[in-house]
């Protein structure tokens, strides 16, 4: 007779107490390592020497601050605006019955690596690309293209966007294929039966229908992109104003801050993407309704 | 009757020329894309073969074998990525088990948990987590200390698989069949639940691996010489071997998510980690 079958006894106690041990242990790790930190840093940003004090939050409006907020927000709009559509047109042409289901699957299979394909190697990627002596930044010069003399630079603003667009396309292709997939034939059929035109159908019918999850989708690039720190590090050095990088100078003690600083800069950014997420989760709802 | 076959292959054939082609403009976007996409990795190649003028080899490939922080620090990253998926399995794997099984009522709370490491950048929790642990210093000084934060950046995709598995699986049924024939819970979770969970967690273990293999942040935050942070420090002053080194690195993330796709769970392979 196994031990555990003996009715009653330490085996029913066993039994009731392992679940919550687990459960339990559980929460308890998420409350001390990832709750607590948080709370933390929420009240970190609001107590000064003498107490509670909102003179930490309110230098968030110094140039500086205000200068890496504006540059996060720019970089993540403008990284998910193109890998918002990029990533639309890309599924789109591979989902046409005319692509072939080979080409599918490399598609697919590559999305998957490259949306995971970040940080520095793929810094270091472009680098060698277009970065000041990258292979196509001389060879163009060689044709008489002088792409940094025209304003381009691979440590700016619009480079980040470039090597951001990297993992923000595949995460886009990834996300949009089943709301793409969910356009159904009979509406397509439809409205060229009644002689609407591509143009017609896309913007009165399929867009309206995309929109909620377009918009998702938008939003969960937009966080990836607001948060990403190793990719924008590793391409600039640092040497670029955006909230993370300012996060970890504070924290590194390259810059003289008070370690407030950083943490009403963390506070900050955890509040945008907190609304990111409460607005990602109401659309999502919206689609999951239309999809029933 | 081969001229009835020939006859029945030939309006085939004739099926097979009228099945539509690929538009002129997808053609387009499909060729753009790849040259976006494959470009930088070429360009890579080519640079991590360079070896000043016009000469190219394969030195830097040589030097970045033979230099022992190539290996120290991918054993670290490798040591830590067994580690987190360790955790995750003491951690995780069992809780999500209980609450399927014994408080549903607790998946909501799971669900908003899972959510959280993307609501915390990654740069703001190791901000959180450095001002509130100052010690004890078994914990603080040690690489494995990075294995917290490793747990929670694989969290998602661990939630996801496991809630996706256990979802399809009659979890309770099991249970109480094992139950009956009395089974303790350990027999239970391993000989019953686990052997059906098995493509979810393979899927999760992966991905994992990937993001752990690359992740930078926590690392260079904390002065850890970790594979991404050897990678960022070789660039400073040895740009062809980072080429190589970054190419290294594109093809094991290959690999591994080669692996997940593979094991079949195409929802797996979703939002990329560490960016």
């Amino acid at each position: 007779m196994p031990p555990t079958a003996g009715s009653g006894g330490l085996g029913a106690i066993l039994g009731r107490v392992i679940p919550w041990f687990f459960v339990g242990l559980f929460l308890l790790f998420v409350a001390a390592f990832l709750v607590a930190p948080t709370i933390v840093l929420m009240v970190q940003a609001v107590t000064g020497d003498h107490g509670f004090t909102l003179s930490y939050l309110a230098s968030l409006g110094d140039y500086q601050y205000r200068v890496a907020f504006q540059n996060s927000i720019i970089l993540a709009s403008a990284s998910a605006l193109v890998g918002l559509i990029f990533g639309a047109l890309i599924a789109h042409a591979i989902l046409q019955p005319g692509a072939p289901g080979w080409l599918r699957s490399i598609v697919t299979s590559f999305s998957a690596v490259s949306s995971n394909f970040a940080g520095v190697p793929l810094a270091f990627a472009f680098i060698s690309t277009l970065g000041a002596l990258g292979f196509v930044t001389v060879l163009l010069k060689h044709v008489g293209i002088n792409i940094y003399a025209m304003g381009f630079s691979l440590y700016s603003l619009s480079g980040l966007t470039l090597t951001f667009s990297y993992f923000q396309i595949p995460l886009m292709l990834i996300v949009i294929t089943p709301a793409i997939e969910g356009l159904r034939v009979q509406w397509r059929e439809a409205s060229d039966g009644l002689g609407a035109t591509s143009a017609q159908y896309w913007r009165l019918i399929g867009l309206p229908i995309l929109l909620p999850s377009l918009l998702a989708a938008f939003l969960l690039l937009f966080g990836s992109a607001f948060s990403a720190y190793a990719t924008p590090y590793a391409l600039t050095n640092g040497n670029i104003q955006l909230l993370t990088i300012d996060i970890s100078n504070v924290l590194s003690g390259n810059v003289m801050s008070d370690p407030q600083i950083g943490a009403a800069l963390s506070a900050g950014m955890i509040l945008v993407m907190a609304l990111v997420l409460v607005v990602y989760s109401l659309l999502s709802a919206r689609t999951a309704k239309w999809k029933r | 009757m081969s001229a009835t076959t020939s006859a029945v292959s030939v309006p085939t054939g004739a099926t097979r020329v009228r099945k539509p082609r690929l538009g002129l403009s997808s053609t387009i976007i499909l060729i753009l894309a790849a040259i976006f996409f494959l470009v930088p990795l070429i360009m890579t190649g080519i640079f991590s073969l360079w070896e000043g003028g016009n000469t190219y080899g394969f030195s830097a490939y040589v030097l970045m074998l033979h230099t022992s922080g190539f290996w120290y620090s991918f054993f670290l990253s490798l040591r830590l990525a067994v580690e987190t998926i360790l955790l995750s399995f003491v951690l995780l794997v069992p809780a999500m088990i209980f609450v399927h099984l014994k408080a549903p009522q607790l998946r909501p709370l799971f669900e908003f948990i899972s959510t959280l490491p993307f609501v915390i950048p990654a740069i703001a929790l190791i901000d959180g987590l450095t001002t509130l642990y100052t010690g004890p210093s078994w914990l603080i000084s040690t690489p494995n200390y990075l294995v917290i934060p490793y747990f929670f950046l694989a969290l998602p995709y661990g939630f996801r698989a496991l809630d996706v598995g256990l979802m399809t699986l009659d979890v309770k049924t099991l249970t109480e069949a094992g139950q009956s024939l009395g089974a303790g819970w350990g027999r239970i979770i391993f000989l019953l639940l686990l052997p059906n969970l098995t493509t979810a967690l393979i899927g999760a273990t992966l991905l994992t691996l990937t993001i752990v293999m690359g992740e930078f942040t926590f690392a260079s935050v904390l002065l850890f010489h970790t594979f991404a942070v050897f990678i960022n420090d070789t660039g400073q002053n040895a740009i062809t071997e980072a080429a190589a080194l970054s190419l290294f690195s594109f093809v094991i993330t290959w690999l591994f998510m080669l692996g997940v796709l593979l094991t079949g769970r195409r929802n797996a392979a979703t939002v990329g980690g560490a960016h």
